[in-house]
């Protein structure tokens, strides 16, 4: 297991967000998360990556896993072009040396499709770019993990197209990747496991195939608001 | 008098003025910061003490301040204030400048929205190096409209030294213009006022413009 969430209980003040959450991710693994607003999805991610911390229940990495998270709405480093977004926690960071981190950089760019834009900045581009500029930027520490929380809710909707696509190029990179989304078509699509969470509940789990099938009237309920299927 | 003769009495007053306003700004520019961190202090006495100082050099006029601490030593401790008077003058303005500094730069940190603090975090950045690379730079951009106002109204502001009787540009003005019956004083104190404002329009102008490359 690349990380295992056991037991994880999360509440603030008197509302209890989590409620005895259980996950393991295998390496490469791709997981999707779904349910209704405020069931706890971003918390549970929030949590995994140390942005907020659990009341009780325990978060274990594997030894030295790295893992990157991509945001809803970017939070891409005005001030920074593209490019010094994507190579400036390498070499801050990781003290990789400027050349090395300029070349990974551009890599990654390369496989977002924006290595002609490295020299922009994010508000020059439009949202799907922005968000694209995000992924690389995460990919750039080379993590074993990638946390995507609705990497598209921000986005209109022609360009959902254009980022789905390049999360769902990555993975043949063998980075395991938890996507919260509402983009059931994507999730089915894309997952080895989709989990549908509801009031700080696992309600199901399983594989696209019986999870899209299942006959969890809640999990069809929800399912049911969703005719893009 | 000629007007030769008065333009050289009054500029050893312009370069008194130029001298209150290089001190309040390299002193007060740091010592907002300083004034910034201690009110955020989580040592409460410290937090609130500070709280209280700014509020207070915002609240009251810079004339009053000066003359509080330039006499404020005699009356309360009966110190002879001989040669304290620049020494008061540079305490005042630092001090009141500062506090408005504070206030600046305690808006412009609070503006930056927590995504950015989320982002760093996750990317691994320092503490110290999510400040210093991630905020600060956007702080810069967004206080620097605020300081170059700030800045403008210190070169006008500098005249109050008059109230400690310091010779600068506008107490000699006033002297010269009582003792030569002229109004010529003035209107060399006001072109003086001017085109020193003149010219931090354009410094600051060029500053902001650094900063132009995004928005
Ligand atoms: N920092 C916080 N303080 C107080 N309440 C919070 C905080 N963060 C989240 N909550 C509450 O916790 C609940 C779950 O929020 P969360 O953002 O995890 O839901 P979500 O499943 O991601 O929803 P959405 O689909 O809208 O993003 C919500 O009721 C939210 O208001
Ligand atoms: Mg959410």
């Amino acid at each position: 297991m690349i990380l295992e969430m056991k037991h994880i209980k999360k509440s603030f003040d008197d509302l209890e967000v989590l409620k005895d959450i259980n996950i393991g991710i295998k390496p490469g693994e791709i997981i999707s998360i779904i349910g209704p607003s405020g069931s706890g999805k971003s918390t549970l991610l929030r949590c995994a990556t140390g942005l907020e911390t659990q009341d009780s229940g325990e978060i274990v990495y594997e030894d030295g896993a790295k893992f990157g998270l991509v945001f809803q709405n970017f939070n891409l480093f005005p001030h920074m072009s593209v490019l010094q977004n994507v190579m400036d926690a390498p070499v801050q960071v990781m003290k990789k040396d400027k050349e090395t981190a300029k070349a990974e950089a551009m890599k990654w760019l390369d496989k977002m499709g924006l290595a002609d834009r490295a020299d922009a900045y994010p508000c020059q581009l439009s949202g799907g770019m922005q968000q694209r500029v995000a992924i690389a930027r995460a990919l750039a520490k080379d993590p074993d993990i990638l946390f995507f929380d609705e990497p598209t809710s921000a986005l209109d909707p022609e360009l959902t197209g254009e980022v789905l696509k390049v999360i769902k190029s990555l993975a043949d990179l063998h980075i395991a990747m938890v996507i919260v989304t509402h983009e059931m078509a994507f999730a089915k699509d894309i997952s080895d496991e989709v989990i549908f969470m509801e009031k700080g509940v696992i309600v199901d789990r399983g594989t696209p195939d019986e999870l899209f099938a299942s006959d969890n009237p809640r999990t069809q309920e929800f399912l049911g608001r969703y005719n893009n299927i | 008098m000629t007007f030769a003769t008065m333009l050289s009495t009054m500029s050893e007053g312009m370069l008194r003025t130029i001298g209150i306003f290089v001190i309040t700004l390299v002193g007060s520019l740091p010592l907002g910061f300083v004034m910034y961190f201690m009110k955020k202090s989580k040592i409460k006495p410290i937090s609130v003490i500070t709280k209280v100082f700014i509020e207070i050099m915002r609240g009251t006029p810079l004339m009053l301040q000066l003359l509080v601490w330039y006499f404020g030593p005699y009356y309360l401790f009966g110190w002879g204030i001989g040669n304290w008077r620049f020494g008061a003058i540079c305490v005042g303005f630092v001090l009141n400048y500062a506090a408005y500094f504070a206030e600046i730069y305690r808006g412009g940190i609070e503006s930056i929205p927590r995504g950015q603090y989320e982002a760093a975090q996750i990317l691994g950045y320092t503490k110290n190096q999510t400040f210093i690379r991630i905020i600060l730079p956007q702080v810069v951009k967004i206080i620097l409209p605020s300081i170059t106002n700030e800045v403008i109204t210190l070169v006008k502001d500098t005249s109050l030294a008059f109230t400690l009787a310091y010779q600068e540009v506008f107490s000699l003005a006033q002297q010269l213009s009582a003792s030569q019956t002229s109004f010529m004083p003035f209107v060399i104190a006001g072109v003086f006022y001017f085109v020193a404002n003149y010219l931090v329009s354009i410094g600051m102008t060029k500053v902001e413009s650094a900063f132009d490359y995004y928005d």
